[in-house]
């Protein structure tokens, strides 16, 4: 009976070594590895171990999400100065103004000639929205109508503020990684989520403020402070970044941009040894900066950073090198920011957090305290009772239980999951369906041995008819695994996870690995009744 | 060496014969459930209702909760729970959603970090926002619904629809009675409790596919039987294998409640309280409403399969 195959055995002690030497890295730790890539080929050395979670290892997790309304206020701003510009160039005046709607703009222009002049090269600014996957998608970013009575409307396609909104994030996401790890240690997790999120997870950081304070959009501008007399419409007054400071009436008109600059290091005022932060333009930033600042000496220009002005100097001698300085009272650790930020450039759009967990390193480190305390327990205890009811089968149902947690955590080193607290409990819910598995089996025997079977007929009897129901019992556990694991987040999904990696470990160490320890136990012994 | 047995050979309950009690018992603890869902409610945790909370412990040897309360109280963010828990030096502080959307939520943290963050350390802190809370409470009913109906539909296909309808009721017996233990309990109810629901989902019809399986195999094999006999006869030779398996998974399930630490305790306790109703419900619910759904001895039921894995295979 039992006469498996000498490939198919060789086959299964195969996975379980692969298994083994796939968890090398988990049990042993990144120094072994280290060790042993030194000595083999490195394809030969196995490199992914499984994470822990941020809540076992501690760390911040934030979703983001792209502030919808302001972005759409950015695109109807910027819509009014291209429908001004049209207008200027073709020296009509609407009446009333540009008014800034909703999604949109409207004008009113009541002289006919200047509305037959000005329509074509406003339906002009609508353009077809291409996109990298698709190509030409075959809708605009603009509908320009005529409503009559001389009013024209120009609105902003709902495709238009999707597409900047996807623009936006994935553009941001790399921005988010040069500001949180601008030397690449730290391994940050920055993914984007449906259309308009963007999750961070910072392992090991405690204070979701380290990740919120890169959060600003780091826009930089450089204006002139206004004069006196200047006509209201192209001045506003913005506050200053000092909670005490003035607020100050600087020109509408930008001199030069922070996407300008092409380095921006913190130092030190040589003078004043106050923190500071050098920058250097390219040579557009230069140029236009040079000449802004031979016009203007004597007067001071400010420096605005989120429509904030972080200090407003006097022009003393025009700046031709296109090299600068920003000082505006920093700490050190705050110019150190201000450059990171102005060097890994501006946010397209400004972000909101809308969800946050974070676990400090105590809470992980007592976390995995408890769960290893716990796995071990409830080990022992399933241990203790399955020897006890099953004797020298309860044996081989441990080492099966055993191979089968192995296996799990080889599935994850190799599928690169994360093993959070929840995941743990998935584990253990896995141990205990494994060892229904082996319950199945044994007392399918024990019926088919008082049914009257000899012991080979009733082991041979008792696996076979066992597994059907295995089977079927373990795939409804499996599709409910799959859906949580589909449809969950966070806590869900790693719980989800080890639940449906222990399943097929499961239905693998049963179908298999059991099966050759009963067979070669039986061919040992030869025994007339099976003890069980 | 002598080895144990939970349940004796050759057991011969009468299992059938409690349905006359085994019903309306469960009638009853469905109503119960459904009454303290709808009278108490659940103790739904921020992820299903949005706010912010976090969890503080004190650097010196004791909290002082009457100094939090009064500080938390001063910060203007309408209501503050402040709550012992765990040991002298853990505090819990709950803030509801606050008006103002996403920003005023984001800046509950930064506040609280302001005022207490010179002689407390942030264990953890969450914070979820109006807009995300109302995503989970829609992911997480769609999931459970769409894992009911995924395995009702690999139930049909794998058996005939009789079995297929009984495991359904036998199912929604533990979801409403499991709902209605945290609404009982006031236990909180948050993501993690949408797993342990499915996981009880899970857990109770393996048991009841298991019963089933044998309940089939029974009615291919005896033609001139009653069927509350052959169902008896059914439950008597799997009862070894539900008594052993539950044993070891509820010894499992108290090791990891008791010594787990709090962050699953809610999670273990439901899980605990589904596998006891589970196994309950696949014995005296889904096997007895068999006789009620037209499921007739040696009328075939179960025949037309025949020669499918259950059959006596040749050894190999």
């Amino acid at each position: 009976m039992f006469r498996q195959s000498t490939l198919k055995s060789a086959l299964i002690v195969f996975t379980l070594f692969f298994g083994a030497y796939l968890t090398l890295p988990t049990v042993l730790g990144p120094q072994v590895v280290r060790t042993l890539s030194a000595y083999l080929p490195s394809f030969m050395v196995p490199k992914g171990s499984v994470k822990l979670g941020l809540d076992l290892q501690g760390g911040v997790h934030v979703m983001l999400e792209v502030d919808r309304a302001g972005l759409n206020r950015d695109l109807v701003r910027q819509l009014q100065e291209d429908v001004r510009r049209v207008l200027r160039n073709e020296r009509v005046a609407p009446t009333g103004g540009i008014v800034a709607q909703n999604r949109g703009v409207a004008v009113r222009i009541l002289d006919a000639d200047g509305r037959r002049r000005v329509l074509p090269k406003l339906q002009e600014l609508a353009q077809p929205i291409s996109n990298a996957i698709l190509g030409q998608t075959g809708q605009r970013n603009l509908e320009v109508v005529d409503q009559g009575d001389g009013l024209v409307t120009l609105t902003i396609t709902d495709a238009e503020i999707n597409d900047k909104i996807g623009r936006a994030v994935n553009q941001s996401i790399e921005i988010f990684r040069k500001r949180l790890d601008p030397e690449g240690v730290k391994e940050p997790v920055i993914q984007r989520q449906g259309l308009d999120r963007i999750v961070v997870q910072m392992p090991g950081a405690s204070n979701s403020k380290d990740i919120t304070d890169v959060l600003q959009p780091g826009k930089l501008e450089f204006r002139m402070v206004a004069e006196p007399g200047a006509p209201a419409a192209e001045i506003e007054q913005l506050p200053s970044v000092d909670d005490g400071g003035q607020p100050l009436a600087v020109e509408r008109r930008v001199l030069v941009r922070g996407e300008d600059l092409i380095s921006a290091e913190p130092g030190f005022d040589q003078r004043t040894s106050e923190p500071v932060v050098n920058f250097r333009f390219n040579v557009r930033g230069a140029q236009a900066f040079a000449a802004a600042t031979t016009a203007n000496v004597g007067k001071p220009f400010a420096i605005i950073l989120d429509n904030r002005i972080i200090s407003a100097p006097r022009i003393i001698s025009p700046i031709t090198q296109g090299q600068g300085q920003i000082s505006g009272r920093f700490t050190v650790e705050a110019a150190n920011r201000l450059a990171i930020l102005l060097r890994s450039g501006a946010l397209p759009a400004s972000f909101t957090l809308v969800e946050e967990r974070t676990v400090g390193p105590g809470l992980g480190r007592d976390s995995i305290e408890a769960a290893k305390l716990a796995s071990t327990v409830s080990a022992v205890a399933i241990i203790a009772f399955s020897i006890a009811t099953y004797g020298i089968f309860g044996v081989i149902a441990l080492v099966a239980l055993v191979a089968n947690v192995m296996l799990i955590f080889a599935l994850m080193s190799a599928l690169g999951s994360t093993l959070t607290l929840p995941g743990i409990a998935g584990i253990v819910l896995t141990v205990a369906m494994a060892v229904d598995s082996n319950v199945l089996i044994y007392e399918r025997i024990r019926e088919e041995q008082a049914a009257g079977r000899g012991a080979a007929l009733a082991l041979d009897a008792g696996f076979t008819r066992a597994l059907a129901t295995i089977l079927d019992a373990n795939i409804t556990t499996f599709l409910a695994g799959a859906i949580l694991y589909l449809v969950g987040t966070g806590a869900i999904k790693g719980f989800a996870v080890t639940l449906c990696l222990g399943i097929v470990t499961t239905i693998f160490t049963a179908f298999t690995l059991t099966r050759i320890m009963v067979a070669a136990w039986y061919r040992w012994f030869k025994p007339k009744v099976v003890p069980i | 060496m002598k080895l144990l047995r939970l349940v004796p050979d050759d057991t011969k309950f009468g299992f059938m014969r409690f349905r006359s009690w085994s019903f309306p018992f469960s009638a009853f603890a469905s109503i119960v459930s459904v009454v303290a869902f709808l009278w108490l409610g659940m103790n739904v945790g921020i992820d299903f209702k949005g706010g912010t909370v976090v969890e503080l412990q004190a650097k010196s040897e004791r909290a002082d909760i009457a100094q939090i309360r009064e500080r938390a109280t001063n910060l203007n963010l309408g209501d503050v729970e402040v709550q012992e828990f765990g040991g002298p030096r853990d505090v819990l502080l709950r803030v509801g959603l606050q008006d103002g959307g996403d920003k005023a939520q984001a800046e509950v943290v930064v506040k609280l970090r302001q005022a207490f963050e010179s002689a407390y350390e942030f264990r953890k802190v969450e914070v979820v926002g109006p807009r995300v809370s109302q995503e989970l409470v829609q992911n997480g009913t769609i999931g459970v619904l769409l894992a009911i109906v995924t395995i009702l539909i690999y139930l049909w296909f794998r058996y005939e629809w009789q079995f297929a309808v009984g495991a359904v009721i036998a199912t929604m017996h533990d979801l409403v009675l499991v709902i209605g233990f945290y609404a009982v309990t006031q236990i909180q109810f948050d993501q993690t409790s949408i797993a342990a629901i499915l996981t009880v989902i899970g857990y109770s019809l393996n048991d009841t596919v298991v019963v089933y399986d044998r309940v089939r195999e029974l009615l291919r094999k005896y033609k001139k039987i009653k069927l509350f006999e052959l169902l008896d006869l059914s439950m008597n030779s799997t009862l070894p294998r539900t008594v052993i398996t539950s044993v070891t998974t509820i010894l499992a399930l108290i090791a990891l409640s008791i010594l787990g630490g709090d962050a699953i305790w809610g999670f273990c306790i439901a899980l605990l309280f589904g596998v006891l109703v589970g196994t309950y419900s696949s014995i005296f619910v889904a096997a007895p409403i068999l006789i009620y759904l037209g499921v007739r001895v040696g009328e075939g039921v179960g025949a037309e399969k025949a020669g499918d894995k259950t059959a006596p295979a040749p050894a190999r």
